[in-house]
């Protein structure tokens, strides 16, 4: 019995939690890109380098708040900074809307362009934050580390292996919820939810019974920037904060979006969890664990990994290939182009 | 147009050193080529391949493997071993392919079973060349510590580049031609992202992140050229240093030798556009479906053009490793060689192989000047503010990053303003 519980709590340390942690990151990032997909009807290359600004403003704000001696004590001081990035990144996408989108809009142009033209902005937006920034690594996290450690975690259960929950799992988790909770709502109860929602199902129709476009666009970027902003900052939270980590940080999100189905909203929560606990199953070196649950003479000698770390992130990569290539829908039926 | 380039080349070269301009040259060379791979893929057929970055890498590997001399401890260590994992994954690839194609229509099983053989197949394979693996690496580690190549001259390898980047086109083509433009961005990225992450983690192959260096060279080096008779007479006539003079000579010759390649390939490309076949592909990517009615086989002709378009950009990444006489994986950004060739097709204009070759040129010249410029612009715009103020250092800090929001710019601008590009597609 015992045995059993030491082998999940080690499942639970080394898996589950980052999993939960990481997943949730990518379950905004893919929330983002699955709205603009479906009512802007191209792939934003570019919301790599959103997360990045809005990342990049929390941490210039908390670095600014530290100095002032502003905290939150326990918490990390990026939370009170956080409504100044959200704001911030939805002014820039309205911007950049105005000033690049909104021309092709008008224009029809084909969703090629749109991928192209989100290629210049992801250049751009990538330069400012490196130019702002710089390229270097910034730690912004502050409080405390942990919430529960892994010594008082033996201490409290009386097993061999520790649990430790690193406090930026936990807002992670706890902003992400509440987050997830707020889009969902706000897309099936109120009015402009639902007028969003029409016209991503058919543009025509929705423009018939007299929804305004411009205003659905207007509210597809401010929510996509807020949820842009909210994961680059919890993202930069939980590891650091660096500019280049982002642009690889889209490949992933792509993959939730797509494995879930692209358009669809529950479909890039569950294609976030999906990809983060398939990365880390299947790169999870199993030799402690069947230690615990196997008898003596069986103890494995080798990590019994699947497959070795290092292809952590590029099995991301080929998950998204193979649902590419033998179920483009989707799990949850989004739209194919 | 190709006036001005040369202009502005040569006003680098009488104001920074003719060095940094034939630095500069030989890259544009580079780059044109990739632009003209990318040019037949977007603009003859319009096929968004974002998977540069991994065929460029693929003919930098095939460099190393022609070029580099064997390493015979390593094979006699592990090279039977991994040569039968080869064979294994082959061989599974194949038995897994068959499964697919002779369940098609039984619902799940056709997936388990698939997924049945192909883990079936990595476990041998992992059984039989992990061992052999292991024995590779630790030949002499610090120094080999991989199989190493043919040892064959160098410039062989860009030939080799182009037909294993074709190669791997093939594969990959068949594999997500079938997708629409966004989905086969996505998946053309994720693939090239696979394939760096192959090059850096299988060390016996190409030694992975611990590079290669000292590739053999197709020109002299400079100390021989600093020996040698006429080197000296020329620094002599012309009042430069030997030194300069040798360097320049190297650069020179490589110079030659990427024009060479360039104009052969401009020359093909020109004749395919002009040729029936340039018709049709320009017929399938204005209508698919009206040629497709036509009796034109929409995919094949796909796939055709995804491999010429790779193997062009394999010459060209295998022309990049001699020329840099190293092979680093790490060094294979996503956004320096897949994102800067498009904004290259884009800016020069695509569907006109001029326009491609010109958009090489220009955009790599600004990617590399625009840092001296940007800082030139900054210290310019800072001058009136005092020295040491926080946001003057923070400006000339990071003035070096101005060339990514600068390409975005140049881009965004060009797609709105000109989406023709500098030299417009002409129309036949």
């Amino acid at each position: 019995m015992m045995d059993i519980l030491n082998a999940l709590t080690v499942i639970g340390n080394f898996v589950l939690i980052p999993g939960l942690a990481y997943g949730s990151q990518l379950a905004l990032g893919a929330l983002g890109v699955t709205l603009v997909y479906s009512v802007l009807r191209f792939s934003n290359f570019a919301h790599g380098e959103m997360m990045s600004f809005g990342a990049m403003l929390s941490v210039l704000v908390t670095f600014w708040l530290q100095s002032a001696g502003i905290g939150l004590g326990l918490l990390p001081t990026a939370l009170i900074a956080l409504p100044v990035s959200i704001l911030g990144t939805i002014l820039l996408c309205l911007l950049i809307d105005r000033l690049v989108y909104r021309y092709y809009r008008q224009t029809r142009a084909p969703n090629v362009t749109y991928l192209i033209v989100s290629i210049g902005v992801m250049f751009t937006i990538g330069g400012l934050v490196r130019f702002i920034i710089g390229p270097s690594d910034r730690i912004f996290t502050d409080g405390s580390r942990f919430i529960i450690k892994a010594r008082s975690f033996k201490e409290m259960t009386g097993l061999n292996e520790g649990l430790a929950i690193k406090m930026t799992q936990g807002v992670t988790l706890a902003t992400a919820i509440v987050i997830v909770i707020a889009v969902f709502w706000f897309l099936n109860k109120t009015r402009t939810g639902k007028s969003m929602r029409a016209y991503s199902d058919n543009e025509d129709l929705a423009l018939l019974s007299g929804i305004n476009p411009e205003r659905v666009v207007m509210i597809t970027w401010v929510i996509a920037a807020a949820l842009a902003a909210i994961a680059g900052t919890l993202y930069g939270l939980d590891k650091s904060f660096k500019p280049f980590t982002f642009l690889q940080l889209l490949l992933p999100i792509f993959a939730a979006a797509i494995v879930g189905g692209v358009g669809s909203p529950v479909g890039a929560i569950a294609g976030g969890f999906v990809i983060a606990f398939s990365e880390l199953f299947i790169t999870f070196a199993y030799k402690k664990v069947l230690t615990y649950l196997l008898p003596e003479s069986l103890a494995p000698e080798s990590l019994m990994q699947l497959l070795s770390t290092e292809y952590k992130i590029a099995l991301s990569f080929i998950i998204l290939v193979i649902v590419l290539l033998i179920r483009p829908t989707g799990l949850f039926s989004g739209k194919t182009l | 147009m190709f006036a001005m380039m040369a202009a502005l080349l040569a006003i680098v070269g009488i104001f920074q050193s003719w060095n940094v301009a034939l630095t500069i040259v030989n890259l544009c060379l580079i780059s044109s080529i990739m632009t003209l791979g990318v040019n037949i893929q977007w603009g003859y057929a319009g096929l968004v391949n974002f998977g540069m970055m991994g065929f460029t890498a693929l003919g930098g590997l095939a460099a190393v493997l022609i070029a580099m001399p064997p390493v015979p401890e390593a094979w006699a260590a592990g090279g039977s071993g991994v040569m039968a994992g080869l064979v294994i994954i082959i061989a599974t690839a194949i038995v897994s392919l068959l499964i697919w194609k002779q369940l098609k229509g039984r619902g799940a099983k056709r997936y388990w079973l698939t997924a049945l053989s192909i883990v079936i197949g990595v476990v041998i394979m992992r059984l039989v060349a992990d061992p052999s693996i292991a024995a590779i690496e630790s030949v002499e580690s610090a120094r080999t510590g991989y199989l190493g190549g043919f040892g064959l001259p160098v410039t062989l390898s860009w030939i080799a580049g182009g037909f294993v980047a074709a190669g791997a086109a093939f594969v990959i083509g068949r594999i997500s031609l079938g997708l629409r433009s966004d989905y086969l961005a996505i998946a053309t990225l994720g693939i090239s992202e696979i394939v760096i992450y192959v090059l850096k983690n299988e060390d016996w192959l190409a030694r992975g992140v611990k590079n290669i260096n000292g590739l053999p060279r197709p020109v002299p080096y400079e100390i021989e050229l600093q020996a040698s008779q006429w080197v000296v007479q020329l620094a002599d006539m012309l009042g430069a240093s030997v030194v300069d003079v040798s360097t320049i000579t190297v650069k020179l010759s490589y110079a030659g030798l990427f024009t060479i390649v360039l104009l052969i390939f401009l020359w093909l490309s020109e004749v395919a556009l002009r040729s029936p076949w340039g018709r049709m592909m320009r017929a399938i990517r204005d209508n698919e479906v009206a040629a497709n009615a036509m009796g034109k086989h929409v995919t094949a002709h796909h796939l055709q053009v995804f491999i010429l378009g790779s193997a062009m950009v394999g010459v060209a990444g295998a022309m990049l490793t001699t020329l840099d006489g190293q092979f680093t994986p790490a060094s294979y950004q996503p956004l320096r060689f897949t994102f800067l060739i498009w904004v290259m097709v884009i800016v020069g204009g695509s569907g006109n192989n001029f326009g491609s070759v010109l958009g090489g040129f220009i955009v790599w010249f600004f990617w590399i000047e625009s840092e001296p410029l940007g800082l030139w612009f900054i210290s310019t715009i800072t001058a009136g503010l005092a020295d040491g103020s926080a946001l003057k250092t923070q400006l000339v800090e990071n003035a070096a990053h101005m060339r990514l929001m600068t390409m975005g710019i140049i881009l965004l601008v060009m797609l709105r303003f000109a989406p023709q590009g500098l030299l417009p597609e002409q129309k036949r």
